[in-house]
């Protein structure tokens, strides 16, 4: 506080002194604050919260920057008014105790006073000069003037009065905050206040579609740059607080530094890292298709990082999300409990989407998150246009990347142009965008994934198959065939074909493999009966030749013989032959 | 610059007995003006059954807030009731008797 206080008087210096009003937002709408020791007039229809405005900046003025107030009230007398703001914790008893703050209460009633001559507002003057010094007051709240018109008839005599009201203001040196209803054409209804004012602050309060927003406009700041836009705010047990939307340049700091998605196969999709700390990502697809899935298991691993994660629940309460995260294997009971997941669940048309975006910025900068949910996005348009929602969502985006935050939104896409408009709308936005459509076929519906975008990312195109399992959420390649994509069962059932063929496969080769194996063996016998055959022959060859050899053997021996028998003859053979004779 | 004593003014006497006081503001023409005017009708109409406080606002800044005084000069009607403001400088008789309560 004390950082951003020095920062916001430096960037004062050079123009005008400002009165920071502690009200949260537009002292950097205004840069700085408000113009000290002048009057600023607030004006706007009832309603608006002109009151609340005037009262906080005197509570503020007292409680946080040591600057004694006066409150004067003509619409709300003294104790009503301590019991409305007492809901927004002032305790305007105590600090008129400690002489920090003043409250008077000037009645006037048309029916308790005659008019019998002329007449000026000096009385009111003394009145507030008083209570001025009394507490040294350095700020004064007028809430609304404009009743004086109410009490009194001489317009002229007022008008005169209000404008040395203005004046005395000034050379009493306080920062005034005089509120003022809205008038038919002008901004109030004497048409008056607002060219003596230095500064004009317009507070709106628009209904469309049954749904309000209120907004704030800084009209006019002699002396002072300011921002001129119309600027949402809310007004809750804090009190208000104006949202400084759209920074008017893209200088925030980016990071190199990557969260995975807790899906690892994503991860490995995008890069093999995840999506990059600060960006926005963007997960859209048709109903059921498990958004919400994916954005749980990104909180989830944000928190069993130790990481801090808000999540904005616009469709489903928080109890609704546990139990059906529990069914996919995330317990996110767990870190609810641990204090490292927060929920945020309201209907989308519980108020405007202004207000949303005020919500949701008072949420993140009170429990500074390092990643955001917020699902789905789609809802909010029920509430605004295409136009509006991405307008918000650029604030959005753009307040997120300063604050170095992750932000994953879902949404809804149908089937119709219409939303196929509201998706590019928001898609341009966004850092990266994943898709996940529905691939029906064979009877079945399957969800496909892929990315549609990451910048600054060297991510995958191919479609996964995305499929939610017991323990969570994981891709698995699709199967491309002739016949297109399959996922699914026939996927599975190709998974299978493809396998029977493998076994199918192998039978036939071990098949082939005995046959060979057979035709080998009938070989070998052949060849076994062949050589038999030649065995036999030559057995046969031989036989003649020994027989041969002998018959020659034989004979030889009998020649031998006979040779031998012949010489007998002539000798002792001779005898014998004689004898036998 | 009280005339009349509110001390022995009882329940019977406040149906008749006008208690008043008029704010001005230090010596302003229209200050001076309208004590000049209010005192003629005082007296005029309902001399001695009157009180007139005469208060400077400058001076009592406190009175002026608890009387819840705005515009000056002021004629407040303590009594009889009901109590009744009067703005401006009292040269509208009429309107400052029928402010008064007072027939003519």
């Amino acid at each position: 506080m004390a950082k951003s206080k020095n920062q916001l008087e430096a960037r004062s210096t050079g123009t005008i002194p400002k009165t920071l009003t502690g009200i949260s937002g537009l002292d950097e709408i205004t840069l700085g604050g408000l113009p000290a020791g002048r009057p600023t007039l607030v004006c706007g229809e009832a309603g608006s919260g002109k009151t609340l405005f005037s009262i906080e900046f005197i509570v503020k003025g007292a409680l946080d920057y040591g600057e004694p107030g006066v409150f004067m009230a003509f619409e709300e007398k003294a104790e009503e008014l301590k019991a409305n703001v007492a809901s927004l914790g002032f305790d305007l008893e105590q600090l008129e105790k400690d002489k920090k703050i003043r409250l008077d209460y000037v009645h006037i009633d048309r029916s308790e006073i005659e008019e019998t001559g002329e007449y000026d507002l000096e009385g009111l003057f003394i009145r507030l000069g008083y209570a001025i010094d009394s507490i040294g007051a350095k700020r004064v709240a007028l809430d609304t003037i404009e009743n004086l018109f109410a009490g009194l008839n001489n317009t002229a005599v007022l008008r005169a009065e209000i404008r040395r009201l203005f004046q005395f203001l000034k050379s009493k040196g306080v920062t005034a905050v005089i509120t003022g209803e809205r008038g038919g054409n002008g901004l109030t209804r004497q048409g008056l206040e607002e060219y003596v004012s230095d500064c004009v602050i317009l507070l709106d309060h628009r209904i469309i579609n049954q749904i309000s927003t209120r907004r704030l406009r800084v009209v006019k700041y002699r002396g002072s740059v300011h921002g001129t836009n119309e600027y949402p705010f809310l007004i809750d047990d804090e009190g208000i607080s104006v949202l400084p939307v759209t920074s008017l340049q893209l200088n925030h700091e980016v990071s190199t530094k990557s969260l995975p998605s807790g899906i690892a196969a994503l991860d490995k999709m995008l890069g093999n890292s995840g999506f990059y700390k600060g960006s926005s990502i963007l997960v859209s697809g048709t109903a059921g298709t498990g958004k919400t899935s994916i954005a749980a298991t990104f909180a989830n691993a944000a928190c069993l990082r130790g990481e801090k994660c808000l999540f904005f629940a616009f469709e489903e309460s928080p109890k609704q999300i546990i139990r059906n995260m529990r069914s996919i294997g995330i317990d996110l009971q767990k870190h609810l409990k641990e204090g490292s997941l927060e929920f945020y669940a309201s209907r989308p048309t519980l108020y405007g989407l202004e207000m949303h975006l005020v919500a949701i910025h008072k949420a993140i900068k009170k429990s500074k998150p390092s990643v955001v949910i917020l699902d789905p996005i789609t809802n909010l348009i029920t509430i605004g246009s295409v136009s509006d929602v991405k307008t918000m969502l650029v604030r959005l985006i753009d307040f997120l990347q300063a604050e170095q935050i992750t932000v994953m939104f879902t949404a809804l896409t149908l089937n119709n142009i219409v939303n196929e408009q509201t998706d590019e709308g928001v898609s341009s936005l966004v850092d990266a965008w994943l898709l996940i459509r529905d691939i029906e076929s064979n009877g079945e519906r399957n969800r496909g994934l892929y990315i549609m975008k990451s910048r600054g990312m060297k991510h995958s195109n191919q479609i996964r198959e995305f499929v939610i399992t017991d323990k969570g959420l994981d891709l698995v390649d699709v199967y491309l065939t002739e016949d297109g994509v399959l996922t699914g069962s026939a996927r599975e059932a190709r998974m299978l074909m493809e396998q029977t063929g493998e076994v199918i496969h192998a039978q036939a080769v071990s098949r082939k493999d005995r046959e060979l194996e057979r035709k080998r063996k009938i070989l070998e016998s052949k060849i076994e009966s062949l050589r038999s055959e030649y065995e036999s022959a030559e057995e046969e060859l031989n036989k003649v030749y020994v027989e041969e050899a002998l018959k020659k053997q034989i004979m030889g021996e009998t020649i031998n013989k006979i040779a031998d028998l012949r010489r007998g003859d002539d000798g002792g053979e001779e005898k014998n032959v004689h004898k036998n004779k | 610059m009280s005339i009349g004593n509110p001390d022995h003014q009882d329940s019977t006497q406040s149906a008749d007995f006008f208690s008043l006081r008029l704010f001005i503001a230090g010596a302003s023409p229209v200050s001076a003006r309208a004590i000049v005017n209010i005192r003629a009708i005082c007296e005029e109409f309902i001399a001695g059954r009157y009180e007139l406080d005469i208060i400077d606002a400058h001076q009592q800044p406190l009175l002026v807030q608890q009387e819840d005084v705005t515009a000056i000069p002021m004629l407040i009607k303590k009594s009889p009731v009901p109590t009744k403001k009067l703005i401006g400088d009292c040269s509208d008789r009429e309107k400052v008797l029928k402010g008064l309560g007072i027939s003519y």
